[in-house]
């Protein structure tokens, strides 16, 4: 009996282990899956928690709920890995072998890695969406504040779901309108980038946006620390921009398990082959969603596009193919703009955003790159998706793993 | 589009970022620099050296990774390239703009 063992049972780990589980025949292969969580989140969902559109309860489900039958669920931390010797060392000192490893630990937030930032305005005035208990704090801090200045802010690239600081400043503007109080708000958006976004035809279409919510915005910022006597950021370059309330996106890091088993790079994420999805360094492992480096959003419709091809992959990695399917890059993102309407972009590695049709070509019936209230609900559909067909690896009509190139308007 | 730096004729992208490695030479370097306010000193050409050769080994660069280098800190990176160094640093060295941007 040969072994498969997937670490993390997030986004990537649980497709995986469905999509296998149907894939690999059980005489031959057991599948182990391993995380020392009780609960599985719906990340997306984290955005709308501090504008009191989602509750705590609706994106969180117990995490073996999604594990399925006949899959080895092992609820214990994970130590490191010892490649050399095909093993998972377990926080308590036991070991598994492996036959072949796919690592599917994410990317968490490290606030410690800026000075001042865990400082005494922590939970105060300072916060992050960025994981289910700060996106709950910011809430009850949003509930009763007078307004002032909001800024919405990105530490270093790269963050998983990189659209989503602009979707709050978006979200947020909309908010306050309909308390009332937008007069009394004043957002900034601060970005390590030179512009709201990395790709041009968005950017524009997303700087006009932030022009009409009279956002206003501060590019090019790299974050030395965050000073919370004066109540302001500063950075590398002398710059600074002061807070009565900062939204931060801290520093995104791997697993401590991929340092641990020095395995990542200086952020912790493992280095993959773009195309194969196969660590770069040992054969049997496969790496899959935000834990990977490769150049790619990190993000949910990614993870759910390089399972396809993993999968494929795996198979043909166990009878000796060659590893010819090839992961493109494919990411598809919904950008909340406010007041109930959405974007929708879809690119990958060589293709940036651009106006059309999605998912069918001519038809629609989302939009591209324009704001609609369609693509909104679309939106808010993709809860019930992401629970019932996508972590269970059921397909989704009409989107396919690799990025069409039809119905979008390239020039 | 093309442009005539220190009597070469070369080929930028729209961002002014050298198309082809080839072209650059470190006269362009000077007269790219001269463009950014920069006047290149020993210490430039300290990382501007170790930025070339991380490319050349495929390593995508940030600025983090500038700063573990052991080559300089960021403190000292801004103070070399005080306007976004990442993106004038691999300008004036002639490499393609770092994707490390998702």
């Amino acid at each position: 009996m040969k072994r498969l063992v997937i670490l993390g049972a997030g986004t990537g780990g649980t497709i995986m282990a469905n999509q296998l589980k149907k894939e690999l025949d059980d005489k031959k292969w057991g599948i182990t899956i391993v995380d020392g969580r009780k609960q599985h989140y719906y990340q997306p969902g984290f955005l709308f928690i501090p504008f009191d559109q989602y509750k705590p309860e609706d994106v969180v489900k117990p995490i073996q709920q999604f594990i399925p039958e006949g899959v080895d669920f092992v609820n214990i931390s994970v130590d490191k890995i010892n490649a050399a010797q095909h093993q998972v060392v377990l926080a308590n000192g036991n070991t598994l072998l492996y036959d072949i490893l796919i690592i599917a630990t994410g990317s968490e937030i490290a606030p410690d890695e800026t000075e001042g930032m865990q400082g005494e305005e922590w939970g105060k005035s300072v916060f992050t969406f960025y994981d289910f208990e700060g996106a709950i704090a910011l809430r009850d801090k949003l509930k009763n504040w007078q307004g002032g200045k909001l800024v919405v802010h990105i530490t270093e690239m790269p963050i998983k779901c990189p659209v989503a600081p602009l979707e709050f400043a978006f979200l947020a503007d909309s908010f306050f309108k309909d308390k009332g109080m937008r007069d009394k708000v004043e957002i900034t958006y601060v970005t390590p980038l030179s512009g709201a976004f990395t790709k041009p035809k968005t950017t524009e279409t997303l700087n006009y946006l932030l022009k009409e919510k009279n956002i206003h915005i501060e590019t090019d910022f790299a974050i030395e620390s965050v000073d919370n006597d004066n109540k302001q950021i500063l950075d590398y370059g002398g710059k600074s921009v002061p807070f009565d309330l900062l939204v931060t996106v801290p520093t995104n890091k791997g697993s401590q398990v991929i340092e641990n088993s020095g395995l990542g790079d200086e952020l912790n994420f493992v280095p993959t082959d773009k195309a194969t999805l196969q660590s770069k360094v040992h054969p049997d492992i496969f790496v899959l969603g935000d834990a990977t480096n490769v150049p790619t959003s990190k993000a949910g419709s990614v993870v759910h596009f390089e399972a396809e091809i993993l999968t494929e992959n795996i198979l043909a990695y166990i009878k000796g193919q060659k590893l010819e399917e090839e992961f493109d890059g494919h990411a598809n993102c919904f950008i909340e703009t406010g007041g109930g309407k959405a974007l929708l972009i879809d690119f990958n590695y060589d293709h940036e955003p651009v106006t059309g049709t999605f998912p069918i070509a001519g038809i629609g019936p989302l939009r591209l790159l324009k704001e609609s209230r369609f693509n909104h609900y679309g939106k808010l559909a993709f809860k019930w998706v992401y629970w019932n067909m996508l972590l269970k690896a059921r397909p989704i009509p009409f989107v396919k793993a690799r990025m069409s190139i039809a119905g979008k308007d390239y020039n | 589009m093309d442009k005539i730096i220190s009597g070469k004729n070369i080929s930028l992208t729209d961002e002014g970022f050298l198309k082809d490695f080839a072209q650059w030479d470190k006269d362009i370097a000077d007269a790219l620099a001269a463009e950014n306010q920069i006047v290149l000193t020993p210490r430039h050409w300290e990382v501007l050296t170790y930025i070339q050769n991380e490319f050349k080994n495929d390593v995508p660069l940030s600025i983090r990774k500038i700063g573990k280098s052991g080559i300089v800190d960021i403190k000292e990176f801004y103070q070399l390239f005080p306007v976004a160094p990442l993106k004038t640093a691999t300008k004036i060295a002639g490499i393609p703009k770092p994707v490390s941007c998702i």
